[in-house]
């Protein structure tokens, strides 16, 4: 992978930014409920808000926002976009 | 010697199997829901065209507000207390105007009961049982439930109560509980029947039992009213001009006592025989609807109001007529039910209640709604008052037997932590399954009720302030 250097976790991903959803690292239920949301490799994702004490983090994946604990939001994978890719 | 080789061939073929789905587990899985979605996505630009953009934006600016963090919180409190103030405020004259017309009804029964000749048992356990109770219910728990019901339906239906668990997840996730919770709770504030119910919601079964556990912290509809005609009467009463922002606040100040007592029980739960850590959360944000005003209102008053009303009028009638026969019937000096007081009397003082107060709560297992027409019922039959249309002789009926503000407040916190309803326990029984948890469910906030009343009464009794 050439841009390998440009992984990283979905938590360390900064408010407003966007990026595609390289791997998923979960496992059992909460794995397909991320699934089962349409949170899949390839998948783009915008981080939005966070709670009033920073903690969990709403993402606004296919047009819905989607809020998740920074535990597990560091286990998907992403990758951040280039520039002129399409957003989200 | 044939069977056995495919039965062997079965096997090897099971193991790779299972060998090639290990090695492949989550990237195959995840290719096939890939799959689905990029289908499902080309489908959607064929045939949608969407506006969404503005939507989020609206989204947007409301959550900034809502979610923020200097308003998050406030926000939350202020429609904490803007709720029950409106309730409150909105329930006190058609709740004073349907007890007037319910007991003038029930003096022209009487009338109707004495020209059929009837004896005195039959109006007894009638009217002054019966009839007498569920007018209480009804003038009692009806406006504000008619009010509440209304309010937090249009709430749910906005799209802001997710946001709440999603302010409040990290609090939870301190006490090793799910964010969830916060909207299990929310459904208590209804009935914590349906609360334990909606605990379904929560995926890890830890943190559901935690949830179905603590539920009752939450005081129901049924126990509103009870908690409302008691700092009406106490504590908004003796500070008249602001008495209906007054009560919003103390009925506030007891939820979020409860909402502590939650957190606190949540965490110890989860130190000892729940341990665990806290798992995930996947929580969805809707997007902000207008709510349907149709819809509200029959939802709330259909499906919420009468269903609430129905229950607790099913209750309260036969309770009305066992009270009024245990009431009047004497064993030597006194009633059954005095005598049940007396002897619950000394346990009930060491925790600034008395026989009575005690007594009614434990008659009022079926439903928490017949806790104060019991208790009045109780009180008016050894005592000389015979009416109690208006919050100022019901404040008479309880000074006289002896009520102070230590009594009041005791009482609030007892409705507030004691054993869940029996349809509450009925229903962790078929949610958990297991008499253990049912059991827990009913003697943890006994527990906490008794040692909360208990170190609040011996403590303002060694400072001699009541």
């Amino acid at each position: 992978m050439k841009n390998a250097e440009r992984i990283n976790s979905l938590s360390d991903l900064s408010l407003g930014s966007a990026c595609q959803i390289v791997s998923l690292e979960l496992s059992g239920l909460l794995r397909r409920r991320i699934l089962d949301l349409g949170i899949v490799p390839g998948t783009l994702i915008r981080s939005i808000r966070r709670g009033p004490s920073g903690d969990p983090t709403a993402y606004l994946v296919r047009g819905t926002l989607i809020a998740l604990r920074s535990e597990d939001a560091s286990q998907i994978l992403v990758r951040k976009l280039s520039n002129g890719e399409e957003c989200v | 010697m044939c069977a056995m080789s495919s039965s062997r061939n079965l096997s090897e073929a099971y193991g790779q199997a299972e060998y090639v789905r290990k090695a492949y587990r989550n990237s195959f899985s995840d290719q096939i829901v890939a799959d689905i979605y990029g289908n499902a996505e080309q489908i959607t630009k064929h045939v949608l065209s969407s506006k969404g953009r503005h939507r989020i934006g609206f989204d947007q600016i409301i959550d900034n507000l809502v979610t923020s963090k200097w308003f998050g919180y406030p926000l939350m409190i202020l429609l904490l207390v803007g709720v029950f103030w409106i309730t409150i405020e909105g329930a006190n004259i058609p709740s004073g105007l349907l007890a007037s017309v319910l007991f003038a009804f029930q003096d022209q029964l009487t009338l109707g009961f004495q020209w059929l000749g009837a004896p005195d048992w039959v109006h007894g356990v009638l009217v002054l049982g019966v009839y007498r109770t569920l007018a209480w219910v009804v003038s009692v728990m009806l406006p504000p439930m008619a009010i509440f019901f209304p309010l937090f339906t249009l709430l749910e239906d906005s799209g802001y109560l997710p946001r709440i668990a999603f302010n409040l997840d990290h609090i939870f996730k301190k006490a090793k509980a799910c964010g969830k919770q916060s909207l299990t709770m929310c459904m208590g504030f209804g009935c914590n029947a349906a609360g334990v119910t909606s605990c379904r919601i929560i995926d890890s079964p830890r943190e559901r039992l935690i949830a179905i556990l603590t539920n009752n912290f939450v005081p129901c509809n049924g126990r509103f009213p009870t908690l409302i005609a008691i700092t009406s009467i106490f504590i908004g009463g003796a500070i008249a001009s602001y008495s209906g922002i007054i009560n919003a606040l103390v009925i506030s100040g007891m939820i979020l006592l409860g909402i502590a007592v939650t957190l606190t029980v949540s965490w110890l739960l989860s130190i000892t025989i729940l341990k665990g850590e806290p798992s995930s959360l996947v929580l969805e944000l809707p997007s902000y609807r207008r709510p349907k005003i149709g819809a509200v209102i029959y939802r709330s008053v259909i499906d919420r109001t009468l269903f609430v009303l129905r229950r607790a009028i099913i209750i309260a009638a036969p309770a009305g007529a066992v009270i009024w026969i245990l009431a009047n019937i004497y064993i030597g000096e006194l009633s059954i039910l005095s005598t049940v007081a007396h002897t619950l009397n000394p346990l009930g003082k060491l925790i600034g209640l008395d026989g009575f107060i005690l007594m009614a709560f434990i008659l009022g297992l079926p439903a928490n709604e017949i806790v104060m027409p019991i208790l009045i019922m109780s009180y008016l039959s050894t005592g000389s008052l015979q009416d109690f249309a208006s919050l100022e002789e019901l404040r008479n009926v309880l000074v006289s037997n002896g009520w102070t503000w230590l009594t009041a407040v005791n009482v609030m916190l007892f409705s507030l932590l004691h054993w869940p309803c029996a349809t509450t326990l009925l229903t962790t029984y078929k949610e958990t399954g297991s008499k253990k948890w049912t059991f827990l469910s009913f003697l943890i906030p006994t527990l906490i009720g008794f040692s909360a009343c208990f170190i609040l009464t011996q403590v303002v009794r060694m400072l001699g302030l009541a």
